[in-house]
């Protein structure tokens, strides 16, 4: 069992497919009679719509129907909306927005959507979308959040005075003053945590589907929660009730976050599949993509760090400006606030913080959770901060943070931020990093590299994570509009085969292949024999879907939950068949044996037994062995480490290369290393990007997306990043069954402050993201203009 | 894409009859440029004639101290040549390091110089070699070739057929790339031509231009300092998201100082 059971490194199930060009994307997908979706867009950032014209549109060869938003008013599609209702520091709600699928009379972003064109085929449907006369009445625009804040600012909607969405706190503002008054020195810093496309390798796409027989719809949609999207095409969108809908997410092509969130274009295909009886299908290309799907990051941050003579944090402030584009997104109003002030103490004892965030509307495309969602911007101000502080004090950045760290000893640690940490040892952490990346060594490198003309710098990110937002209960006390649990079901065949449904969501994870290891290293079942079923509300339990690197810890131990239940039923069969006592059989990797005797069955057996049950007393003892569980965590769990990152700057060019990272990580038990591995490459991938190459511009005055393709806007390539050093500790999570954390985003978490602390380091000069060679180089002038 | 004409040229000739027959025709070498263009809808060419077939544009002579490239050769086999490798090693460079490997393979010479991208390379090393462009009318001097932003002395009905770059004593290239396109932010060629000097710059203005200050001053001492002290004036270069004119005018210096590096061997 070893090679495949928890622990092991075992080959991704999934990737056969994947690899060989036979997995089921959305756009594989051709239902018979299938027509084609084409978005009318607006070319403004904000304009009235005067008319809408769609007669020589619907005229044209090939075109099938045209629909605006007179159309989806008329038949009382409801409004996309937001999930999460937070309340401001007078205890007021949070201010809301209507967001019909199609534009009513304003549009609010360039890649708004305006109308749509179904035609026989793509090409057909994009040409009459051309023939769409929109007599736009263009309108001053708003695209950064602070000019959005200030007074005389363009109105991005008229129910949002002042753009202010929110002005949300958290914390003890009072103990936070008084420590500031104690304080033998204060640190400040100013930062800008740049606004982020997600650019899934697999753009968006839906295929609507309705059967006029049964009057059932059926959307194939790229999602990572098909049950959140039914949930809300039936509650909020009001298409047909939950029963008549069935939201089918196959094989999805990476989401970070961005196929989280309700978008019109599903709620569209879907409502006009019905319409005209026909399926209708639409795939956004990659320049939708980049208008249209929900935006990450976008902060405006000022912070200050409080600290005795020693260097001991005695209090923390942070204020920042949340950018959230035209309309609030689904998840959008919890990311800069509960995803975000929460994490502020970072992983250090500070005894007093206070947060305020204000969240803000411009013309923009919307911002929602993107790979990390609010836990990358609080670790990147921490971490920012707790550097230049030991700058400022002359303190190596290791010893400041170790002074200031949470002990060991001290869990369960109560932030004064909310959270409560269950288990952490973050100088464990902290010291195997300097151990593994050689910081002892540093100084022989850098001068090394100076005799090469090269600058060269050293960063640290000790980060905090919390993963699988939880409990329910407490979820909802903060304004969430769903519970944040996770279903399972554990199958068993007559012939001893599992199939397991889960309600989390593969959109690259390799739970196919995590899951069967947990199924198969407890119930003993070979992992061939194990098929994981995700993504389909016709055929799995409700489910809350995957983000917030919550897969493991809740749908794992919805897993877990579902086994106990199978085994305990097992129990009560072999009790029957071998006439012991229930309380005499023990279970093991799949054999149940009746302690004190070499009496044995083993679970295959017993599935067999269950399901030809002709010597089961059918009245006590149901037939079948199925059992579905729904596992609501205690807490979050709280993964940490410390990164490490070194520089080596070319003062010529500017340009940056990572000459070294090392990512010491703590998620708790892992079950398969490699696919751990592979999320923390992906993830400091992602860091890398956003700390160096990535940047979404608007442009000030029109409101235009400048970095609109791939030409402009910069992905990291292979060669951008360095072979990476990773390694492990292990806490293991004291409150879930498997006593797992969490890996997905912890290396987009930690790595945009470790590679922004490094190129400080480096250069001796302040500089926001991405640090791109143009960047780095007009801040090295501005320090020797300085410095002469 | 909007539905256009395929034609398949059979000959020189024969292209720019069936160009000049179509309402707004256009000639496709690679198509590195005008096929995304058209996939993304942003031009309606009625017609494409397909220059694919003429085998004779295609192919690298080295002849009388001149490399003559046709002008439907391929970036890969520039780039691959043992005899552009031996004869000008900084062209099978720059040639190597055009776009991906599929472009690559796609991409020729004569599209590239016909379209006169502000960002490509080739156009830095016609100018710092000082080719001649052949065409199917007659021969143009690099020096009167590029005229603006995607502009150049080519007129309506004139085809080009090869490039023909004469043989320097030593010469470099070096570009510095875009972060996101990876196009040339600033690539320089420098070359010490037996003649004189010349140095070619792209990516840096609307269409690749010669710096001559740098020239002058590796007139007088042939060294990466040299090249690497002149400041050049940012006035009239191109400015953007990546990076402002005064950067791209402070990389012409960094990257001509590299390529002369790169051409005294280093």
């Amino acid at each position: 069992m070893a090679e495949t059971g928890i622990g092991a490194a075992v080959r991704r199930k999934e990737d056969q497919r994947f690899l060989t060009g036979a997995g089921n994307y959305v756009d594989d997908i051709a239902r018979p009679g299938q027509t084609y979706a084409c978005f009318v867009r607006s070319p403004h950032a904000h304009a009235r719509i005067r008319s809408v014209d769609t007669k020589k549109a619907a005229a044209a060869a090939g075109v099938v129907a045209v629909f605006t938003g007179k159309d989806v008013a008329d038949a009382k599609l409801g409004s996309l909306f937001c999930g999460w209702m937070v309340t401001d520091r007078h205890g007021q709600p949070m201010k809301t927005t209507p967001h019909p699928v199609l534009a009513a009379d304003t549009v609010r972003y360039v890649g708004d959507h305006v109308a749509v064109v179904i035609g026989e085929s793509r090409e057909a449907a994009a040409a009459g979308a051309e023939l769409v006369s929109v007599d736009y009445q263009a309108l001053p625009a708003v695209v950064s959040s602070v000019a959005a804040l200030k007074s005389g600012a363009t109105q991005v909607h008229k129910d949002v005075p002042g753009n202010l969405v929110y002005d949300w706190v958290l914390g003890d503002q009072a103990a936070t003053e008084t420590a500031f008054k104690r304080a033998a020195h204060v640190t400040k810093i100013d930062l800008v945590n740049n606004r982020l496309i997600p650019n899934a390798i697999e753009p968006r796409a839906s295929v609507g589907d309705y059967d006029r027989g049964t009057d059932q719809l059926t959307l194939y949609t790229t999602s990572q929660n098909p049950h959140v999207h039914r949930l809300a095409l039936s509650a909020f969108i009001q298409i047909a009730p939950e029963t008549k809908i069935r939201v089918v997410a196959p094989d999805i092509g990476g989401g970070f976050g961005s196929k989280i969130f309700i978008y019109a274009e599903e709620c569209v295909v879907l409502w006009a599949a019905k319409k005209i009886g026909r399926p209708v299908k639409w795939t956004a290309d990659r320049v939708e993509a980049f208008q249209s799907d929900a935006h990450g990051r976008d902060h405006v941050t000022h912070a200050e760090l409080a600290m005795d003579k020693d260097g001991k944090f005695l209090g923390f402030k942070v204020s920042t400006i949340a950018n959230l584009g035209a309309y609030l997104s689904t998840f959008s109003s919890s990311v800069p606030t509960y995803l975000y002030g929460t994490l502020l103490a970072g992983q250090y004892a500070t005894p007093a913080i206070f947060c305020e965030v204000k969240g803000v509307l411009t013309h923009t495309a919307p911002v929602d959770a993107y790979r990390g969602a609010g836990r990358p911007e609080a670790t990147y101000v921490v971490e920012r901060i707790v550097e230049e502080a030991a700058r400022q004090l002359k303190i190596d950045p290791a010893e400041l943070r170790r002074r200031n760290f949470i002990a060991p000893s001290a869990f369960p640690y109560q932030t004064p931020v909310a959270l409560q940490y269950d288990s952490g040892n973050y100088v464990g952490a902290l010291d195997k990093a300097l151990k593994v990346a050689d910081y002892a060594g540093f100084a022989r490198r850098k001068a090394e590299s100076t005799k090469r003309g090269k600058l060269r710098g050293v960063g640290f990110s000790s980060y905090i994570e919390a993963c699988g937002i939880a409990p329910s209960q407490v979820v909802g006390s903060l304004g969430a509009g769903v519970g944040l649990y996770e279903a399972a079901e554990v199958r068993f065949n007559a012939t001893g085969g599992v199939t397991v449904f889960t309600g989390s969501h593969s959109h690259g994870q390799g739970h196919e292949t995590t899951f069967a290891q947990l199924v198969g290293d407890r119930l003993g079942v070979p992992i061939e024999n194990i098929e994981v079923v995700h993504g389909d509300t016709g055929r799995i339990p409700f489910g809350m879907g995957t983000y917030g690197s919550r897969s493991l810890a809740v749908g794992g131990s919805a897993i877990d939950k579902a086994m106990d239940k199978i085994i305990a039923k097992g129990r009560k069969i072999v009790a029957h068949l071998m006439e012991a006592s229930e309380g005499d059989i023990e279970f093991k990797k799949g054999m149940y044996t009746v302690a004190g005797t070499d009496k044995k069955m083993s679970l295959g057996e017993v599935a067999f037994a269950a399901y030809v049950p002709h010597k089961l007393p059918t009245d006590q003892i149901e037939p079948g062995l199925d059992e579905t569980a729904f596992y609501d965590p205690k807490n979050f769990t709280f993964p940490f480490g410390t990164h490490i990152c070194e520089v080596e700057v070319d003062p010529e060019t500017g340009r940056t290369s990572i000459a070294k990272f090392t990512a010491i990580d703590d998620f708790g038990h892992i079950v398969n290393p490699m696919i751990v591995e592979g999320q923390v490459h992906g993830g400091i991938g992602q860091g890398i990007g956003q700390a160096l190459l990535e940047a979404c511009v608007y442009d000030e005055k029109t409101g235009q997306l400048l970095t609109g393709s791939m030409m402009d806007y910069a992905l990291p390539r292979a060669d951008d990043v360095p072979s990476y050093t990773v390694g492990l500790t292990t806490t293991p999570c004291p409150h879930n069954p498997l006593g797992v954390k969490g890996c997905g985003e912890a290396g987009a978490i930690a790595a945009p402050a470790a590679v922004m602390n490094a190129i400080t380091d480096a250069i001796g000069a302040p500089l926001e993201m991405p640090a791109t060679p143009a960047r780095v180089w007009a801040a090295l002038q501005k320090r020797a203009a300085k410095a002469a | 894409m909007y539905q256009f004409e395929y034609h398949r040229a059979t000959s020189v000739e024969d292209a720019l009859a069936k160009l000049k027959k179509a309402s707004d025709g256009k000639l496709v070498a690679g198509g590195m440029t005008l096929i995304p263009t058209m996939k993304q809808r942003l031009a309606q060419p009625s017609d494409l004639i397909d220059l694919g077939g003429l085998k004779d544009l295609r192919g690298i002579k080295v002849e009388g101290g001149k490399v003559v490239i046709g002008a439907m050769t391929r970036h890969f086999d520039v780039a691959n040549s043992a005899d552009v490798k031996k004869a000008i090693p900084a062209l099978a460079v720059l040639a190597g390091g055009i776009g991906d490997p599929m472009v690559r393979y796609r991409g020729t010479i004569g599209g590239s110089i016909a379209n006169s991208d502000p960002s490509a390379d080739y156009p830095a090393a016609v100018l710092g070699l000082g080719a001649t462009i052949k065409t199917n009318k007659r021969e143009i001097a690099a020096d009167s070739y590029f005229k603006g932003l995607f502009e150049t002395a080519l007129e309506a009905g004139e085809m080009i057929t090869a490039v023909s770059f004469p043989v320097a004593k030593r010469a470099g290239y070096m570009k510095f790339p875009q972060p996101a396109s990876r196009y040339a932010m600033v690539g320089v060629f420098v070359a010490d031509t037996g003649s004189g000097i010349r140095v070619g710059v792209t990516g840096a203005g609307p269409c690749a231009f010669r710096a001559k200050d740098i020239e002058a001053a590796l007139a007088k001492s042939f060294t990466p300092d040299a090249a690497g002290t002149v400041k050049i004036a940012s006035k009239g270069l191109n400015s953007d998201i990546h990076g402002s004119a005064e950067y791209r005018a402070h990389l012409v210096s960094v990257m001509a100082k590299r390529a002369v590096a790169q051409a005294l061997g280093g």
